[in-house]
């Protein structure tokens, strides 16, 4: 039997659930592709199929236009829009959790089927959540200051950061 | 320490030693963590990847718990050692793939290592032999106590500790235990099992984390939801479940024996003896070969060989580990000549009860 991918003989047979229902699809690879196969991340999996859903759900009563103006939405700490948490699953920062709350509670409450936290707490009270936020910010500014290669405001936005490193730490 | 240091000797999470480790060959626990006054590694720039490593390696000298604990700049590393790490599970395959500023802290009896600049800031990890999870779970909650020390952890209010992915959001945490279930395998079984421990919110992996059936019948159950319930609540989920699955796996394997018996014994004799005389073998063939051998011990159909052994050579037997081994890079067809070698050196001739002794 030859492989699903190329033309060598298949010496793997993969049975893989398909979409979390109870149907199952069979793969036959050779070797190398499936060492290629089963070497993706399935954390990345299950980050895709969460995404998918989340799409779907806010395509429900809302038109495209709607859905383009909700993916243009940036986190002002991070900068990361929407459409890019979306499209990879993946967050930019901490805030996003502040910025996103609506879209991220839905998705959280899919995920987990539970939107609040019953676990173990840091033990040091989280000292001024803002200030972290505001170095994550300053830290983004510099590098456009570098960019832009406007070293004076680099410099101030320098020591700025060096002030608020040593009060948060 | 050396990486090379590393390679003759055994993980501690195969030394096939802990409780119902016939069927439980480990279990593991992973904390998910990341700073609070940096972006989450996808909006981090190269500056801040390096930033982020250089402070958390700065804290992990500070504490005296991990006087011993080596940092390994995976970033920096050769190919074959980065794959080294991953076939001894002290890294994950997306860390040793990916790009950036990135390391790991390992401890030298390898019960932990600490991920930095993995899919979040810190991915802490403990791996234990056979059933164990409480007293893993003892450990790693002791590292995360001592981390948090030396840093400030995202962390929300209502949403609990912050990932970069919302699946891990909570407690961050992922309860797995590695089974070895070929008789379930054998009995056209193990994909009932699947779907009803998908029905209960538990995720069924392959070897190493993916999605097949091929590599060796060992698959790894973990918990899929990570918030909304707490850590000792998972705990529970994943330990209750242990015992109902080494129970199918038990009977399976007692119905083998009953009523198949002469087949089964066949099967594993000639896993057996292929693997003792075959003069080129991959690593693929070698996987599904040994574990047919390993449940033949578990049943006492093979006298010869001692599990531990059989432990170690799934491990020494993969790509890397043959490579550092042997000292030198091999291409596959001689690293399929050397495999075969290196099993027949451990196989035969008397060398188990002396090799076990060295470890």
């Amino acid at each position: 039997m030859k492989c699903n991918k190329c033309d060598k003989p298949a010496t793997f047979h993969i049975t893989e659930r398909v979409g979390g229902k109870e149907q199952w699809e069979e793969l036959h690879l050779c070797e190398d592709c499936a060492r290629e196969y089963l070497a993706r991340p399935t954390e990345s999996q299950d980050a895709e199929a969460a995404a998918n859903a989340l799409l779907q759900h806010l395509q429900i009563g809302r038109t495209a236009d709607e859905l383009a103006k909700l993916d243009k939405l940036a986190c002002p700490v991070c900068g990361i829009t929407f459409f890019e948490f979306r499209n990879h699953g993946r967050l930019g920062c901490p805030h996003d959790y502040v910025c996103f709350q609506e879209q991220l509670d839905h998705l959280i409450a899919n995920i987990h089927g539970a939107n609040t936290h019953t676990g173990k707490r840091p033990r040091k009270s989280s000292r001024s959540v803002d200030k972290q936020a505001r170095l994550i910010r300053l830290r983004r500014d510099l590098r456009d200051a570098v960019h832009k290669e406007d070293y004076e405001q680099a410099s101030v936005l320098r020591d700025q950061i060096r002030e608020l490193e040593t009060e948060v730490t | 320490m050396k990486l090379e240091e590393l390679a003759g000797k055994c993980g501690e999470w195969l030394r096939g030693s802990g409780p119902d480790s016939d069927i439980v060959v480990s279990s593991r626990i992973r904390l998910a963590r990341n700073l609070a006054d940096y972006p989450f590694i996808r909006k981090c720039t190269g500056l801040d990847r390096a930033a982020v490593e250089k402070t958390l390696r700065d804290r992990f000298a500070q504490i005296a718990a991990f006087r011993d604990v080596t940092y390994v700049d995976v970033n920096g590393l050769p190919d074959v050692d980065r794959q080294f790490l991953v076939e001894r599970q002290l890294i994950s395959r997306e860390h040793a793939d990916s790009d950036g500023a990135r390391g790991v802290a390992i401890d030298p009896t390898e019960q932990f290592s600490v991920m930095v600049n993995e899919e979040d800031h810190l991915r802490i990890q403990v791996m234990h032999s056979g059933l164990d999870l409480q007293a893993a779970w003892e450990q790693i909650n002791r590292i995360d106590d001592l981390l948090e020390e030396q840093v400030t952890y995202a962390f929300h209010e209502r949403l609990g500790y912050l990932t970069a992915c919302p699946t891990n959001v909570g407690t961050g945490m992922r309860v797995s235990v590695m089974l070895h279930l070929p008789a379930l395998v054998l009995t056209g079984q193990i994909e009932k099992v699947f779907r009803s421990l998908h029905k209960i919110s538990l995720a069924v992996r392959g070897l190493y984390g993916e999605g097949s059936q091929a590599m060796g019948d060992f698959y790894q159950v973990s918990n899929q939801i990570t918030l909304g319930k707490s850590e000792a609540e998972l705990l529970q989920q994943v330990g209750e479940i242990a015992p109902v699955l080494i129970e199918y796996e038990r009977k399976a394997r007692k119905s083998l024996v009953h009523e198949r018996r002469r087949e089964l014994h066949d099967r594993v004799s000639r896993a057996y003896g292929l693997l003792c005389t075959a003069q080129t073998i991959s690593s693929e063939e070698t996987m599904q070969l040994l574990s047919s051998v390993r449940m033949g011990v578990n049943l006492g159909l093979i006298r010869d060989v001692a599990i531990p052994t059989v432990n170690q050579l799934f491990i020494h037997t993969q790509p890397a580990h043959l490579q550092k081994l042997r000292g030198m890079e091999l291409d596959t067809a001689d690293r399929n000549i050397e495999r075969a070698s290196y099993l027949q050196e451990h196989l035969k001739g008397g060398s188990t009860a002396e090799g076990t002794e060295k470890n």
